[in-house]
């Protein structure tokens, strides 16, 4: 006869301000086989918790349902305190009362109502619950970071100094992501590079980390602790050995007029190149859809000058097995481009240029060598016009949110311009400026106040091109939307932050979810904020959200801490919710008929063939047998089942079925 | 006479609709009360003759719902799901089962809005049909009650 335990939580008021959870105890407590209902204020609290304690070694309970808030929330928490009171943490479930009850309903009995039957689903499947023993897996002590860019370098240094081994793969030739693009950086203007090279020479130079660059994920198998990845070693038709990074070839290559992503299209690169002159490593790569060899099939130019004869044009791209525990996703964002904006010309207009480019002319290492130059002429602007929010904040744009960084850089880019440029005028047009941060208010005034750059609070509807000055129609919303007109010499987008390309096929790859913008989606927006809903697979920096370094270097520590808590284990335990194949006693040994649909339906080749033999070893029969340390609990083979041999623990035949008939047969 | 309050069930996967309708909470976002939700690992353990049972048992309306294709916490789990409510939509509808009752959707972890949105279009299709008392009629006892004139 099963003992179960109802503990209704009131969470504060979030449940019981449209939940009457005095009388859902009261109703749960007339169920067959419920011997003890209680509701309380805080149950997740220590004298919550201790609540149900006492009650399952007074009352002898066997079965414990929480009605609270979602298990995704809480499960571990009240699980966690069945098993101290000495009752297997699988007997305890619970009734989610806040996420789906009283939070999207108003108040009234119908609301009530559905929390009892809530209450009552889980009392029917409780008392099918098994007692179920946690597995343990072995851990693979080393991660696997991808994202060469800040945050991807923070976490794997953090890693590596743990004293683990670090894999890091990064797409381009080489590490430093976006920040090595920048010029300075607010709100203390000290220069981006000087800042991140030498912490791009500590990772190439750590002795528990591998650098693989131009290297991307072809897949992932497994699961926390024992993931399996394929990375794809783009070829650089180099052998990196031999070369020394001299940089002949890169100097007499014939085809020089690649615009060069490094520089955002404002400097030209040849076909063999290194993106910037600080690149980790140091060493080119031909890119191959340039490359006259590759496209007409002679040239080998920088084959023949090469010193070392490191030129390996017939080298394939390879693919490195590796095994990891821990994975840290820091893939970054990308921007919007200036052909978005048909307002603004659709990138027609050469002098209306990204924030990222604007950072590139006021880089030392820019294609002006940090000259403010407009991109047409190569004269310098007298008058320039900075629009923040574009795209960003405009739901007509599909780009609803704030992208949280442009505030900050457009006030830094008019401060760069007017310390460059004395005579200069420049312009900011925006919605709110947005400096939470430290020292970031500041800062914006100062570039108001000190500085003298005019903050224009409104939108500018239109740019059109008239004799050489690009025309900049706004308001000024602060003078009752008075219309300006501002002859610009140059005009600088804050374009949106977006996430990268392919972010979704790589989500896809790893198992992890993604929000409506493609970027990836935390655990939990604020208590698992670097984790995702996959176990060991953590985020890092704007592959989650817009994100300034700050915030990135932060996330990318929380995330190689959390790796590293990981790995401070030689064990790790799973939950046991995994599929099993009935046995019986012979001469049936089990109910499954050897048909092996199961087989087919199973995405983790974890169900195999087992034969059962007699003592002469002559088989008797084939069945299904389930890998414990393979499956992954989705359970798919068992609605596959013909037989009904197969079952789930954790939402069995019995539990699932039990759930349908207590939520329509009314008590 | 109240209005008729039909009972909904809802199949969902715990990976992506469970935890949208746990934004839809987070997000504070209202719907109709009517919908009861069952807590499956992913929509591919849904055995379809649980929604049978849930007919049988007086349920007038049923969502099933899981990650979007490509998105399946399990890889694969929604495709099976898929083929097989495509399979399952055509028995019922051979058999006489009113597939209008059962909606399949997809809802992920980060649509909070669409689940409320699901449940309420849902809830206001079912009250237009009314209750299903016709299930019974059909599974139940198809002789006595259905006239062959």
């Amino acid at each position: 006869m099963s003992k179960i335990g109802v503990f209704v939580c009131h969470c504060g008021e979030n449940i019981s301000a449209t939940v009457d959870c005095a009388k859902v105890a009261e109703t749960a407590s007339k169920y067959d086989g419920v011997a003890f209902s209680v509701d309380y204020k805080y149950m997740c609290s220590d004298p919550g918790q201790s609540l149900i304690k006492s009650a399952i070694a007074e009352k002898g309970l066997t079965g414990v349902v929480v009605a609270a808030c979602s298990p995704r929330m809480h499960e571990p928490t009240f699980r966690k305190a069945c098993a101290e009171a000495g009752l297997n943490p699988y007997m305890c479930e619970m009734a989610n009362l806040r996420e789906h009850c009283s939070w999207v309903h108003e108040k009234g009995e119908a609301t009530t109502e559905k929390a009892t039957d809530l209450v009552r689903i889980l009392v029917e499947k409780v008392k099918y619950n098994q007692s179920l023993n946690e597995i343990r897996v072995p851990v693979t002590k080393t991660a696997l970071v991808i994202g060469g860019g800040i945050a991807g370098i923070q976490a794997s240094l953090d890693i590596a100094n743990t004293g683990h081994k670090v894999i890091l793969i990064e797409k381009d030739p080489s590490i430093g992501g976006h920040m090595s693009q920048l010029s300075e950086t607010f709100p203390t203007l000290d220069c981006s590079q000087c800042i991140l090279t030498p912490r791009m020479v500590e990772v190439a130079q750590h002795p528990n980390i591998t650098l693989y660059t131009y290297a991307e994920l072809e897949s992932l198998e497994g699961f926390i602790g024992n993931f399996k990845a394929k990375i794809r070693r783009k070829s650089k038709s180099l052998d990196e050995k031999l070369c020394t990074g001299c940089g002949l070839c890169t100097t007499k290559c014939p085809t020089k007029k690649i615009p060069s992503e490094f520089n955002e299209g404002l400097g030209n690169r040849p076909a063999i190149y290194v993106p910037f002159p600080q690149a980790v490593p140091n060493k080119p790569v031909i890119d191959r859809i340039h490359c006259t060899y590759y496209t007409k099939g002679k040239c080998r130019i920088c084959e023949k000058v090469c010193p070392t004869q490191a030129i390996r044009f017939d080298q394939e791209d390879q693919i490195v097995e590796v095994e990891v525990g821990a994975l840290v996703i820091a893939t970054g964002f990308n921007i919007k481009q200036t052909d978005f904006f048909p307002e603004y010309g659709y990138g027609k207009y050469p002098d209306v240029i990204t924030g990222l480019q604007f950072e590139r002319l006021a880089s030392a290492s820019g294609p002006t060598l940090g000259e403010i130059r407009r991109p047409s002429d190569g004269k310098i602007p007298e008058k320039i016009v900075f629009l923040a929010c574009a795209g960003s904040r405009d739901p007509a744009k599909g780009i609803p949110y704030c992208s949280k960084i442009c505030c900050m850089y457009i006030a830094k880019h008019a401060m760069l311009y007017q310390h460059k440029v004395h005579s200069g005028k420049s312009y900011v047009f925006y919605m709110d400026i947005r400096a939470g941060g430290k020292m970031y208010e500041e800062f914006v005034r100062r570039a108001i106040e000190d500085d003298g750059v005019n903050y224009i609070r409104g939108r500018v509807s239109k740019i059109y091109e008239k004799n050489g000055k690009l025309i900049v129609n706004g308001a000024d919303t602060l003078l009752g939307a008075m219309p300006i007109e501002i002859e610009a010499d140059m005009v600088v987008l804050a374009t949106a932050g977006i996430a990268n390309d392919g972010a979704e096929e790589l989500a896809q790859k790893l198992h992890i979810s993604y929000d409506p913008y493609r970027f990836f989606a935390e655990a939990h927006p604020k208590l698992k904020p670097v984790e995702t809903n996959t176990a060991g697979i953590f985020l890092a920096g704007a592959c989650q959200a817009p994100r300034d370094i700050p915030e990135s270097v932060s996330m990318a520590s929380g995330a190689a801490v959390k790796v590293a808590c990981l790995f401070s284990q030689d064990e790790l335990t799973r939950e046991p919710i995994i599929a099993v194949v009935n046995r019986q006693a012979p001469p049936a040994y089990s109910s499954c008929v050897g048909c092996f649909l199961c087989v087919s339906a199973c995405p983790y080749q974890a169900i195999e063939k087992e034969e059962i033999r007699n003592r002469n070893g002559e088989l008797i029969k084939s069945i299904a047998k389930v890998n414990p340390g393979l499956c992954q609990g989705c359970g798919t083979c068992v609605a596959f089942c013909r037989t009904k041999s197969i079952d789930i623990q954790g939402y069995t035949h019995e539990q699932m079925y039990t759930e349908v008939l207590a939520l329509l047969n009314e008590y | 006479m109240a209005e008729f309050e039909p009972k909904i069930v809802a199949f969902v996967c715990n990976w992506c609709t469970y935890a949208g309708a746990d934004l839809t909470g987070t997000s504070r976002i209202k719907y109709a009360s009517n919908v009861r939700i069952l807590r499956f690992p992913c929509t591919g353990r849904i055995d379809y003759m649980l929604l049978l049972k849930a007919f049988d048992e007086g349920a007038d309306g049923i969502i099933v719902s899981g990650c979007h294709p490509n998105d399946c916490h399990y890889t694969s789990g929604n495709f099976h799901a898929r083929r097989r409510w495509i399979m399952f939509r055509s028995l019922c509808d051979f058999t006489g089962i009113d597939t209008r009752r059962i909606k399949f959707s997809w809802v992920s972890a980060a649509e909070g809005a669409k689940w409320a949105d699901i449940v309420n279009t849902t809830v206001a299709s079912i009250r237009e049909l009314g209750p299903y008392t016709e299930y019974k009629i059909v599974a139940n006892n198809p002789v006595k009650e259905v006239s062959h004139g």
